[in-house]
């Protein structure tokens, strides 16, 4: 029995090196868009200390926008960026509607208006686009849709193309917008807005463009993780609950560091396809990816209660 | 002038702290209890049993457990279904084991099963605070919901994985199962929630309810001060997953009827959130009048357009409804961050006082 459990699964990672990899490729794959979607969560309380529960479904609604407006009949070049104006008009709304009437509640406050946002924007989208489950249009954004065969160790790995696709796609974004953060007015605005509100309004840094401002940087990368995920698993209500997936990855990296939430995000990713595929199936009957994230960073923040990356919590009386 | 407190006087401190402060107040409890105890039963039907009452009853029972972990102790808490589950599985384990008991005190007892679940989750409360927490409890809502789902002997080795409610008796009157009156089961269920909201009330006044709320300020400064942390914060753990777990057994044994471990899922856990906060946080009050308007409003959603003559396909008022619903949460939270129950306070004052300002 112990040798079952603590040794076996690793003997078995060496005798198929192959198969190890591949469930390492998909762990590191999923593990980039939870990644994405806690990079949304992080951005948006670094500036507005908002615990965006929304994010989820701003995936869902952005992908939704997308496909619906190109089941209309309007070209995938144009319905992009038809659906960024769509975000942005999201962005200012929420900023306009709900942020601006309930700056300086408590956080909790907060974060229960972003459930009710979430709420709206499910009822919303099944209103107009349908509940139903939709196909991306991968092919017509040109994104491809072939694998490559690998054949390491004598053995085979297939690594599809749009799964690359995606890597590429993120690390892009990840790129672009640690220039944006780090080397633009706007970015170093919404650093200065996430280390004091007054201090930065009292330099003269508007709150409201600024939220307006992260909170459709945070549906571009919404937009940007649909597209992805929706192309590996199709649209559907469904997805809204990847957003439970970056919860732990947050709780990892810290709620404050975009590089904890890609350093997070990967591990997790691959830490719990690897639990699952070596412990969870054999073992405890499957579908442990559910709660095996959650566990695992609870256990690491019990060491580090700020998570890996995050600031550290100084406490005064 | 209803509130008029003229002639009521206090001579010593102990009349100054007690439960109802003013006659009034006192009054105002007894018509509810009047309303709740008999006109309810002679004037509801049956779907208003089923749809309206018993919900609000449960649905109130759990915010009540949530509130006095969140809204007094501080310690947010997204796991809320899960420990319901457990209190609902523990019940039904008795039940299955000793058909021949009662069924009040197997779910009494099943409350210290959540408890003692809900104390290990609190666990790591003591070094990890704020979304970190409630993150953390996300963990105990999807483990357990999990768990649910895969240890059979749970559910009895049933082959659908649900737990079905069997027929049971108490001092012969059919409380349980799918032949008993509904009136009946409303009645068992204002009972306990009774009970428990009195014990909850005193509780929150004391020793412990002080301790709580000195937590909930700043944990910092109460540890300063001579309040063990560890005792404050892991009581409220025991007494809300109590009290939730109640609220569980009562939400599949005397409205459901059965129920499967997605039942237990996290809509549920932000449901009874969201009932604790519109209501508002740190009040017991507050459960109650957030229970109604969450419970309430898809009911009255859904029947409006009946009512209006506005012919619309049933899926698209099921989108509208949790549109409706979003929106307004949004609404209240603007118009009263505090809550239901602190328009009551505010009304309150107001008559008091009336007919001058101040």
């Amino acid at each position: 029995m112990l040798y079952d459990v603590l040794i076996d699964p690793f003997v078995q990672m060496f005798a198929l090196p192959d198969f190890f990899l591949q469930v390492l490729w998909e762990g590191f794959v999923s593990g980039v868009l939870y990644a994405l979607i806690a990079l949304g969560f992080v951005l948006i309380y670094k500036s507005s200390r908002i615990f965006n529960f929304a994010q989820g479904i701003m995936v869902v609604f952005s992908a939704l926008t997308l496909v619906g407006l190109h089941s209309m009949g309007v070209p995938a070049i144009a319905a992009v960026p038809l659906t960024l104006l769509v975000m942005y008009l999201l962005a200012m709304s929420i900023e306009r509607v709900v942020l601006r009437p309930l700056v300086n509640q408590p956080d909790i406050i907060l974060f229960m208006a972003t459930i009710g946002i979430t709420l709206f924007l499910i009822g919303f989208g099944q209103l107009v686009f349908g509940g139903d489950n939709k196909v991306m249009i991968t092919e017509q954004l040109g994104i491809p849709t072939g694998a490559f065969e690998l054949e390491p160790f004598g053995g085979f790995v297939l690594i599809e193309q749009k799964d690359l696709t995606a890597v590429t796609l993120a690390i892009l974004l990840v790129v672009g917008l640690l220039v944006f953060l780090n080397k633009t007015k706007m970015g170093r605005a919404i650093r200065a807005l996430g280390d004091d509100h007054q201090a930065a309004l009292s330099v003269g840094i508007s709150l409201s463009t600024i939220w307006v401002l992260v909170w459709f940087i945070a549906g571009v990368i919404a937009l940007v993780t649909g597209v992805v995920w929706g192309a590996r698993a199709g649209v559907s209500f469904a997805l809204e609950v990847i957003a439970y997936k970056a919860l732990p990855v947050l709780m990892l990296g810290g709620l404050e560091s975009v590089s904890g939430a890609i350093v997070g995000g990967i591990a997790i990713g691959i830490l719990e396809k690897i639990f699952e595929i070596y412990w969870g199936q054999p073992f405890l009957g499957g579908n442990t990816e559910t709660w095996f994230p959650f566990i695992f960073a609870l256990l690491v923040l019990l060491f580090r209660p700020q998570g890996l990356f995050g600031e550290r919590i100084i406490e005064r009386i | 002038m209803i509130f008029r407190t003229a002639g009521q006087f206090k001579t010593s401190y102990e009349a100054d702290q007690a439960l109802f402060p003013i006659k009034q107040d006192f009054y105002l409890v007894l018509g509810v209890l009047l309303l709740a105890y008999v006109v309810f039963p002679l004037t509801a039907s049956e779907f208003a049993f089923k749809a309206l009452l018993v919900p609000v009853l449960i649905y109130s029972l759990a915010a009540l457990g949530l509130n006095i972990l969140t809204g007094y102790c501080g310690q947010l808490s997204l796991g809320t279904a899960a420990f319901m589950g457990v209190g609902a599985y523990a019940t039904y384990k008795f039940m299955s084991i000793f058909p021949e008991m009662n069924i009040f005190v197997a779910i009494f007892l099943s409350g210290f099963f959540s408890a003692a679940v809900g104390v290990a989750f609190g666990l790591p409360s003591l070094r990890i605070k704020g979304f970190y927490l409630a993150i953390a409890t996300l963990a105990a809502q999807f483990f357990l919901v999990w768990l649910f789902e895969k240890w059979a002997w749970l559910y009895n080795y049933n082959a659908s994985g649900a737990i079905e409610v069997s027929t049971s008796s108490v001092f012969g009157i059919t409380v349980t199962g799918p032949t008993a009156l509904p009136i009946v089961q409303y009645y068992c269920v204002l009972i306990v929630v009774t009970l428990v909201t009195w014990f909850a009330i005193n509780l929150t006044r004391g020793r412990y309810g002080r301790m709580w709320k000195a937590t909930r300020d700043m944990d910092i400064a109460a540890e300063l001060v001579g309040i063990k942390l560890i005792t404050a914060k892991l009581t409220a753990f025991a007494v809300s997953s109590y009290i939730v777990g109640i609220a569980g057994g009562l939400l599949v044994f005397f409205w459901k009827g059965a129920a499967e471990p997605n039942l237990f899922d996290i809509p549920l856990s932000f449901q009874i959130l969201f009932i604790a906060i519109i209501g508002g946080l740190g009040s017991i009050l507050g459960n109650y009048l957030g229970a109604i308007l969450i419970v309430a409003l898809p009911v009255v959603l859904n029947l409006l357009p009946n009512a209006l003559g506005i012919p619309i396909d049933s899926a698209t008022l099921e989108h509208l409804n949790v549109m409706i619903v979003g929106a307004l949460i949004i609404a209240f939270l603007i118009l009263e961050p505090h809550g239901l129950a602190r328009f009551y306070a505010i009304i309150r004052e107001k008559l008091i006082l009336w007919p001058f300002p101040y």
